[in-house]
């Protein structure tokens, strides 16, 4: 493709395909909770959270708090929590990176590692705690094996944004 | 990585500030609803049974049409290791077959004794008739819940409290139903109680998920454990949810006064799952929403009442007040 837009149209493609890159790689993410996996053993981590994670840590101007309102609507409809309870827990999670992208002047990448880690750790200790409340008696650890799991998974998970991010951008 | 784009700072027009600030009023305000929409969930679990049936049928079909997918690349690693070993394979099954033989002439006698007298003490068993036979096609990875999603729903006539079942054995209970679609809360969950009797003298005992795959046995002896490692469960029947003599688990380990064992369907390999009735159906909807299930002893006895003993004891108990007379109170 040549760089510059030859017309109209390209420019409003483009645009387009900026927009909502981001949005639609999300949907995505949550739509993966519908692998035809039949899992006894919880290992699979939340991707759909973790790209949203990863979203708002590289690009932190494109959402608002609102977004993973609806996008944690979705969630709970897909995976089939309690409603409201990724609404809740992801945009808690939102509001908190407000809050430490105001205190901190910059993140450099382990940085963003360790909040992310602290992000998935509040939401799976969020999911469990839903769960308890709901009587599912489960031991904490139970959790445990995912959360690693997902933790080691964010770096990946952000490769793979990051090239979306620069295919989303690039001309 | 470069500084992230800061969004409050730098920012001196008031129009941007106020919709940053309504931004905030929205999300808390959002996390409000639903924090209140959590509180109805748990309140009453058949709350939003409607849209979580709706986006049951929805996001079904997806997994339904990829599991097979799956259960091809799953099956290619089970044929290879089939090949290789053809040989022993056939001489075991060899042994097996004619030990199962020698078994089912026993079991054919014990059949036929138990049909006997079960006719003998006029025991009016319901008949369990299957309600679908469905394929298991996917299920929840979120970490404390175990649920599996089933190919069938409401227009095949599965309804919210059936138990479902593999021919192995047990694999859960129905709780969300959609029109083409149902979620089974496995026997793994943490909130599945399913009332089990050791196969080996009848001892019952309350089998609880753990929620990581395994299953823990409950029993009502207190001080000695009953089981052995490698006992069999089945369920025992009360309840009126399952009904008795469905293969449940086998104990893994012991673990003080109780057991640790392990479900004996696998709904992942499980090719198809056998929605039934509830055993007592009457039964199905008080036993869902109520805690779990005291562990009652054997049929035969009745229920103890535990709640009976202390009341007499207490002073301020009148139970001759708690029924309004025969007559009627004039107001």
């Amino acid at each position: 493709m040549s760089r510059i837009a030859a017309s109209e149209t390209q420019v409003a493609i483009r645009d387009l395909r900026g927009r909502s890159v981001p949005l639609v790689s999300t949907v995505v993410a949550i739509l993966l909770a519908l692998l035809p996996i039949v899992a006894a053993t919880p290992l699979i981590p939340d991707f759909g959270l973790l790209v949203l994670i990863a979203w708002r840590l590289l690009r932190p101007e494109i959402w608002t708090p609102n977004t993973a309102l609806g996008l944690g609507l979705f969630n709970d409809l897909v995976a089939g929590n309690p409603i409201g309870q990724s609404m809740l827990l992801w945009t808690a999670l939102f509001l908190a990176f407000d809050l430490i992208d105001g205190r901190l002047g910059f993140r450099d990448y382990m940085m963003d590692w360790l909040i992310a880690a602290a992000a998935i750790l509040f939401a799976a200790g969020g999911a469990w705690y839903i769960a308890l409340l709901m009587g599912a008696d489960v031991h904490v650890l139970v959790v445990a094996p995912q959360v690693g799991i997902a933790i080691l998974a964010y770096p990946v998970v952000t490769r793979i944004i990051l090239a979306l991010d620069r295919w989303r951008l690039g001309r | 990585m470069a500084q992230p784009a800061k969004r409050r700072s730098g920012t001196y027009s008031r129009r941007v500030q106020y919709s940053l600030f309504l931004g905030y009023v929205f999300a808390i305000a959002g996390m409000i609803v639903a924090v209140l929409m959590l509180a109805i969930s748990i309140v009453d679990p058949r709350g939003f049974a409607a849209i979580k049936g709706a986006a049951l049928d929805v996001t079904t079909p997806v997994s339904a049409g990829g599991r097979g997918v799956v259960r091809f690349f799953t099956g290619i690693g089970d044929t290879v290791s089939d090949y290789w070993q053809a040989g022993s394979q056939n001489a075991a099954l060899n042994d097996e077959l004619n030990a199962a033989r020698r078994e089912l002439v026993a079991a054919q006698a014990a059949q036929a004794e138990n049909r006997r007298l079960t006719q003998l003490l006029g025991l009016a068993r319901q008949v369990n008739d299957e309600v679908a036979l469905v394929r298991v096609v996917g299920s929840s990875f979120e970490a404390p819940r175990r649920t599996a999603t089933l190919s069938a729903g409401r227009s095949s006539g599965i309804e919210p409290g059936q138990p479902v079942r593999a021919p192995e054995g047990l694999i859960g209970r129905v709780i969300e139903v959609g029109q083409w679609a149902a979620r089974v809360l496995l026997v793994t969950d943490g909130s599945s109680n399913v009332p089990v009797r050791l196969v080996r003298d009848g001892t019952p005992a309350i089998a609880v998920g753990r929620g990581d795959g395994t299953i823990e046995l409950r029993t009502l002896e207190v001080g000695q454990n009953p089981f052995r490692p490698g006992d069999l469960l089945v369920t025992s029947g009360i309840g009126g949810v399952f009904p008795p003599g469905v293969p449940v688990a086998i104990v893994a380990r012991l673990d003080g006064d109780s057991a640790i064992a392990r479900p004996i369907a696998d709904p992942a390999r499980a090719d198809f799952a056998i929605v039934q009735r509830a055993f007592q159906p009457a039964a199905a909807g008080a036993l869902d929403q109520a805690a779990p299930p005291v562990a009652g002893p054997p049929a035969a006895a009745p229920p103890p009442q535990p709640g009976a003993a202390p009341r007499q004891g207490d002073p301020g108990y009148q139970p001759a007040l708690k029924t309004a007379p025969p007559g009627g109170a004039p107001r």
